[in-house]
């Protein structure tokens, strides 16, 4: 009977995740390159959140082309103009631009409101929203202050529940999935709003999970075979783990599938974003946070702490 | 651990109960909610502004221009008790936040030293005995007067809380759907108005400071002088309300303010024009009185946010205290006018930093979207963990679905607000709920592989899946705390949701899947686990 289907995973595997360790590491090496290079060439697609400026929304009885209301905008002698075309619907555009500095952004918002409308018979546009830049500075700054103080506490609870190497080993990891998913961001130019901040938040989340979930069988294997080779140890807490991970993240991945798909525009940024982020946090789990800890090594019993050379250890 | 002690069943019973009850106004049609009796919960849950449409107004007190005002005042004080002292002086000016003066008369300077610093700011608040202001003689004669640090900061704060007083009255006199005012951080007021996509009505009564003055208009200053730049000490030029009204020279000093007006209403003028008729009270109709009798045949001006309305010239006293504003009115900017004047003016002007504002349509459909994804992510969810550990799935979907409602329940009771950053939190909350039974799962197999009996291993997994369960969930207890304390608007959101999942995940996760099993064990006496 293959109902329940978790019987169709093997009870037993002995895959050698740790040595697959250094390409692995060769691999987030050179993707977190990548992500620097973006970032630091291109940048982040700050949304009207985090540089200021304003957005308003276009709705018309019959579809909008996209390209029209670009030029029109832009004829306004609007800054910056970005046209979001087929938002939710193809009667809905999205319209964001910068104000011009030093001006009444307000006023130009509605100028430019009033021109647009003009041209577009049957259009309707709610408000403007504006966004000064003071404010917006002040959000990502915000923004970034608590995820820094987030990742702290949540190494503190680590080392304290672990040890410390368990805490660092947690935190690189995690840190190089948040690399990794702004990379994402800029590399794809996904605008970063408020609501990237949650969706990284969730990143976050999700990935401390999985790394307290592989330390708790972690610790409980060392206490169980004090003489094992730590690499063998982490290669079985993995295996041990396996169909666990396997479940876990595919519910995770379905529930998010439904929302990738049928979300609309408002919401696929952020699901988008935290799709990304569950595959890394996986990933990351296995690959950054376990062999870190095998380089550093680990307390055992009442030794000291055994550094072992990464790729270097004796197989039983 | 499979007991089913009673407190477990009477637990895992009120809590469904409870999130039944809780959750349910959000399904049924609002008539049928309208016909239940009074005790039954009605809230629905709170909708953020980015999902059911609405204005977020973000408005920052011009406190440098607060401070640029009293610091003008602080000047105007200082000549006035200087010269009804009859203390000689010079050299009065403000520069970089400091009054200076100089005292010509040596042999005076300390009188003039005791004498500002008993009259000049007032007490400081929060400190008893304490004043708002210094007064450091320099030597020569010189004198800076300054307000001390502190004076800044409470100034700011009492703006903002007689701003929020203001604009209060000013909103609940426009009758428009209850809007939420609340302070942020030193300086700043957040306005939130639920299903208001249009702001404008709310700029205009909150935009204008609407301070009203009376000032005395300086016959002695000609337009030359004005057109040369020769303005003496105390006198201020302003411009006109009215197009093409030329500018005069007024008193700096206020005869009477707005704040001393006990009513204003939209009245007629004897031509039939639109005017606001106004009455002062108390000591502001004294002064009024006093003001008008000493300066019969002279003009004042009635200056509203630094621009006069009109110039009258006084014919005659008026000690009653009232009297009317003519101006260029309409019925309804008179009207406008008089509701201002009525709800007091701001204490300084606000600066609009930011505004938001999500049409109706725009967030009902992103609620719609929001909605069914997650109607089928949540299906998906289920039949695969059905798929996937069959009775036991079924188990798990049924703790998952309280799960849902529970959070829902509690949203609802508490008001919290759902925002799109919020829904983001649910999906995280359900993937570790899941993550939770999977894990209780999984350590089932471990133990009943290792040859446990069913009911051993069941026990057993339960025992040993908590550890890791409560380390995870208290990690994301402390993100979630840390977004809240640190967060703006809608990362608390987030991190409201997050801690509210993080309690019910653990509830049913542990709670409810134990019962069921337990149930399971008493019932069908299993020889084995279906997930083995």
């Amino acid at each position: 009977m293959a109902w329940p289907l978790i019987r169709l995973i093997p009870r037993e595997t002995h895959f050698r995740f740790v040595k697959w360790a250094p390409v692995a590491a060769a691999i987030s090496a050179l993707l977190i390159a990548g992500s620097c290079v973006s970032f630091f060439t291109q940048g982040l697609n700050l949304g009207i959140d985090f540089k200021g400026g304003i957005a308003m929304e276009a709705r018309m009885p019959t579809p909008i082309s996209a390209d029209e209301l670009r030029t029109v905008a832009r004829g306004t002698g609007a800054h910056d103009v970005q046209v979001q075309g087929n938002f939710g619907s193809p009667n809905v555009a999205m319209i964001r631009f910068l104000p011009t500095e030093g001006g009444n952004a307000l006023e130009e918002a509605n100028r430019v409101k009033g021109e647009i409308i003009a041209k577009f018979p049957g259009m309707s546009m709610p408000a403007p929203s504006v966004i000064g830049a003071k404010v917006s500075g002040e959000l990502l700054m915000g923004g970034f202050k608590a995820l820094g103080v987030a990742l702290l506490l949540m190494l503190g609870y680590i080392w304290f529940r672990f040890q410390w190497q368990f805490g660092v080993g947690a935190v690189v990891a995690v840190f190089h999935d948040i690399l990794l998913t702004l990379g994402l961001l800029s590399v794809m130019q996904i605008e970063f709003s408020m609501t990237s901040i949650a969706a990284l938040l969730t990143v976050i989340g999700y990935s401390m999970n999985e790394k307290v979930i592989t330390f708790d069988r972690l610790k409980e294997n060392l206490r169980k075979y004090k003489t094992t080779p730590l690499r063998d140890i982490i290669d079985l807490s993995e295996n041990e783990r396996l169909s666990r991970t396997i479940i876990t993240g595919s519910t995770a991945l379905l529930a998010l599938g439904g929302t990738m798909i049928f979300g609309g525009p408002v919401l696929f940024p952020l699901v988008f974003t935290m799709t990304f982020g569950i595959i890394i946090g996986t990933y990351s789990s296995i690959y950054i946070a376990l062999p870190l800890i095998l380089v550093w090594g680990v307390k055992r019993g009442d030794e000291e702490a055994t550094p072992i050379k990464l790729g270097a250890g004796s197989r039983p | 651990m499979l007991t089913l002690s009673r407190w477990k069943v009477t637990a895992v019973i009120l809590s469904v109960i409870f999130g039944i009850v809780f959750s349910l106004p959000n399904i049924l049609p609002q008539k049928t909610l309208d016909a239940l009796p009074g005790w039954v919960p009605h809230q629905k849950l709170n909708l953020g502004l980015d999902l059911q449409g609405g204005s977020y107004l973000l408005y920052e007190v011009d406190t440098d221009a607060l401070r640029a005002e009293r610091l003008s005042n602080m000047v105007e004080d200082v000549r006035t008790t200087l010269r009804n002292d009859q203390i000689e002086f010079g050299e009065l000016g403000e520069s970089g936040g400091i009054v200076r003066v100089r005292i010509t008369n040596p042999s005076k300077i300390d009188e003039a030293v005791s004498l500002l610093r008993r009259s000049i700011g007032g007490p400081l608040a929060g400190a008893i005995g304490g004043r708002d202001t210094t007064v450091a003689n320099r030597g020569d004669g010189r004198l800076e007067l300054s307000f001390v640090p502190e004076a800044a900061r409470a100034d700011a704060a009492k703006a903002v809380d007689q701003s929020i007083e203001t604009i209060r009255r000013r909103i609940d006199a426009l009758g428009t759907k209850e809007p939420t005012i609340t302070r942020q951080g030193v300086n700043r007021i957040v306005i939130q108005a639920a299903g208001e996509s249009d702001p404008a009505r709310l700029q205009a009564v909150i935009g204008q400071t609407a301070k009203l003055t009376f000032q005395m208009v300086d016959e002695t200053v000609s337009n030359e002088d004005i057109a040369a730049g020769r303005i003496p000490p105390g006198v201020v030029v302003i411009a006109g309300a009215t197009a093409g009204a030329p500018p005069i020279p007024v008193a700096k000093r206020a005869l009477v303010t707005g704040e001393d007006l006990v009513d204003a209403n939209q009245t007629f003028d004897q031509n039939g024009a639109a005017a606001v008729g106004f009455r002062f009270g108390g000591s502001g109709a004294r002064k009024f009185g006093d003001a008008t009798t000493r300066n019969v045949g002279k003009r004042f001006a009635i200056v509203l946010d630094n621009k006069y309305i009109s110039d009258p010239r006084i014919n005659q006293p008026l000690p009653g205290g009232s009297g009317i504003i003519t101006g260029n009115f309409t019925p309804e900017s008179a009207a406008e006018l008089a509701l201002l004047l009525r709800s007091g003016a701001l204490p300084a002007k606000l600066n609009l930093e930011e505004q938001r504002t999500v049409g109706a349509e725009l967030g009902a459909d992103a609620v719609r979207a929001g909605a069914i994804s997650l109607a089928i992510g949540a299906v998906a969810m289920f039949v695969f963990i059905i798929l996937a550990y069959g009775l036991f799935g079924v188990f798990a979907a049924l703790a998952l679905a309280v799960n849902v409602l529970l959070i829902v329940g509690i949203m609802s009771m508490t008001q919290a607000t759902l925002t799109f950053p919020g829904i983001a939190g649910l999906i995280l909350t359900l993937a570790v709920a899941v993550d939770a039974n999977v894990l209780i799962y999984e350590r089932m197999r471990d133990e009943a592989a290792a040859g446990r009996s069913p009911m051993s291993a069941a026990d057993t997994g339960f025992r040993r899946a908590m550890v890791s369960i409560m380390d995870a969930n208290i990690t994301s207890l402390i993100s979630a705390g840390i977004m809240f304390w640190f967060g703006s608007g809608p990362i608390k959101g987030f991190a409201w949701t997050l801690s509210i999942g993080v309690f019910t995940s653990v509830f049913t996760a542990i709670i409810i899947t134990q019962v069921l099993i337990g149930w399971w064990f008493k019932v069908a006496k299993p020889k084995k686990l279906p997930i083995v």
